[in-house]
């Protein structure tokens, strides 16, 4: 099942439907890398709302893709992470310490809007 | 087997003493008095002083009830229904304060107005008699052990509840301000109790689109390790949604421990008092801190 | 209901039916939703496990009864060649297969109890098992 990715203005919305399987989490990643070339995209959002479980490869996929873009010029917030998926995923040991992360979409877009306005890039920090 | 209407003639001598052939008899006989025996046993239970807390009229009626469900079980050997009638009659009594005791007193006393009635009725044919109490002993003492045990278990479910309910109401997330929770934890903390916390803060978060978390441990004695690493891991949980964290109250004994367990305390927001924290926590929401007790003279 | 259930594991898409049946059946079992979360991340975890190291195996999932508590047991049996060192498979951090190894160690906080049997050459077999709320 493709991952919908939106635009909305330099920021690329990828908005996760359901169970995610191995495939479309690859898929996700290289979809994103693809696009964020193509558009210059400044910030990615990635909404796991709709996930109830982010296991060790989720947790890698949404990582690596945190670190890929980055280096493309582009920060990667991970929005949605609902509660009980965050007490699972500091239980199994995943603790998204270099990704950032925001309640929901609304604050994504909050943070990557700070992040362009104040003129950092993205390898500040 | 041939019934018998009259409760003085004693029982044929036959042959078959088995339990099986004793037990019809029985119940035969508790059904013809019926009447005689379930009111010699209710007034014994007000002679004794149990059920005060329900009216004359209510002991009847569940004397009724008990009665004929125990006559039931010696009949078909089946504890089933009774149990079923148990649990019932407890979730319907315990809230009216009746206590094991009496349960188990009102039981016990059936049973030995039961055992005086086959006395009379089998006393004279002494190893006749024997046989009826052969039959007759087992299936009362697992009547007596049923009830007992369904009022119990009752009684454990609703005390499981109360407790879940206090639970519930004594967990504190407060929201002080707009995004702004704050979590004090108080007293000792069992791993459990730590877990359920980091449930309700972390619910709360989304809830109230927290974005900053203060969690206060000033009321906590001393945690053990299991209790430390519940704490880091509600820290790194609440990050996960986008919810910064400060720790406010750490005492020395907690800040060591966590060092021991290998937490690394630079990664944490630690501030020395609730008041303090706030008043980071609104700096960091963009408000202007209003400090409680400020005068004039004072430096922040 | 259903109380037993095998869900053979071949490739990567199976771990999704595997987590979906445990979320199943811990539901009607009573459990929160926060320990279905961390049921189906276990088995997520020991499922993709045995497609690392076995290529294969099966996911089972029956229900016990001890002390009037129902108990989820989930148990991930495969026929691979093993696992040769059992206890640095079960470190965080550890993983010959490029992941992030935290599979089992993982699975092993997620659940109540957790064994793991294996024999070079003949396979593996994980069982977890995670106690219902008691019925209120």
């Amino acid at each position: 099942m493709p991952i919908p990715i939106l635009k909305q203005g330099s920021f690329l919305i990828a908005t996760i439907q359901s169970a995610m399987s191995d495939s479309d989490a690859q898929r996700l990643q290289d979809e994103l890398m693809q696009h964020v070339g193509r558009v210059r995209a400044t910030g990615i959002i990635v909404d796991v709302t709709a996930l109830n479980v982010i296991d060790s490869f989720a947790g890698r996929t949404l990582r690596t893709i945190a670190h890929m873009t980055r280096l493309r010029g582009a920060d990667t917030v991970i929005v949605g992470i609902q509660p009980e998926v965050a007490f699972a995923m500091v239980q199994l040991g995943l603790t998204f310490e270099d990704v950032h992360t925001a309640l929901d979409l609304e604050e994504g877009l909050a943070y990557l809007k700070r992040r362009t306005v104040s003129g950092d890039s993205a390898d500040d920090h | 087997m041939t019934a018998r209407s009259d409760a003085s003639v004693p029982a044929p001598a036959v042959h078959d003493r088995s339990t099986e052939a004793l037990l019809p008899q029985l119940v035969q006989h508790l059904r013809q008095n019926r009447t005689v025996l379930r009111e010699e046993w209710a007034r014994r239970i007000t002679d004794a002083r149990l059920l005060t807390a329900m009216t004359p009229e209510e002991i009847f009626s569940e004397a009724t009830a008990v009665y004929d469900n125990y006559v039931e079980v010696l009949e078909t050997g089946s504890v089933e229904a009774l149990q079923d009638y148990a649990r019932d009659l407890s979730e319907r009594i315990i809230p009216r304060g009746v206590e094991t005791e009496e349960v188990l007193g009102i039981v016990l006393l059936l049973r030995d107005v039961l055992a005086r009635s086959l006395f009379e009725k089998y006393q004279s044919d002494f190893e006749l008699f024997k046989s009826v109490l052969d039959a007759y002993e087992p299936a009362a003492n697992r009547i007596a052990s049923t009830v007992g045990v369904g009022f119990v278990q009752e009684r454990e479910r609703v005390i499981r509840q109360q407790q879940e309910a206090i639970r519930e109401l004594s967990t504190p997330v407060l929201q002080v301000r707009e995004r702004l929770l704050i979590l004090p934890m108080i007293g000792v903390l069992d791993g459990q109790r730590a877990r359920q916390l980091t449930e309700q803060l972390l619910g709360a978060i989304r809830t109230n689109r927290a974005k900053v978390v203060v969690i206060d441990v000033t009321g906590v004695p001393g945690i053990d390790s299991t209790v430390a690493n519940h704490l880091v891991q509600t820290v790194e949980a609440c990050r996960l949604m986008g919810a910064s964290v400060i720790i406010t109250g750490l005492s020395s004994e907690i800040a060591l421990t966590l060092v021991t367990i290998g937490v690394d305390l630079s990664m944490m927001t630690a501030v020395g008092d609730l008041q303090g924290g706030i008043e980071e926590a609104e700096r960091m929401l963009g408000y202007e801190p209003k400090p409680a007790n400020a005068s004039p003279a004072d430096n922040l | 209901m259903t109380t037993e259930q095998v869900v053979p594991i071949g490739s990567a898409d199976d771990i999704v039916i595997a987590r979906e049946a445990g979320r199943d059946l811990a539901g009607q079992l009573g459990f929160s939703l926060t320990d279905l979360t961390m049921i189906a991340t276990a088995i997520s975890e020991v499922s993709r496990n045995m497609t690392s190291y076995a290529g294969k195996g099966e996911l089972r999932l029956h229900v016990e009864s001890r002390n009037r508590r129902s108990v989820l047991v989930v148990e991930a049996v495969d026929q691979g060649p093993g696992i040769e060192q059992l206890e640095h498979a079960l470190e965080d951090g550890y993983s010959t297969s490029g992941g992030l190894g935290l599979g089992l160690p993982g699975a092993r906080r997620l659940m109540d109890e957790f064994e793991i049997r294996s024999v070079n050459g003949t396979g593996t077999t994980v069982v977890m098992r995670k106690w219902a709320p008691p019925r209120v």
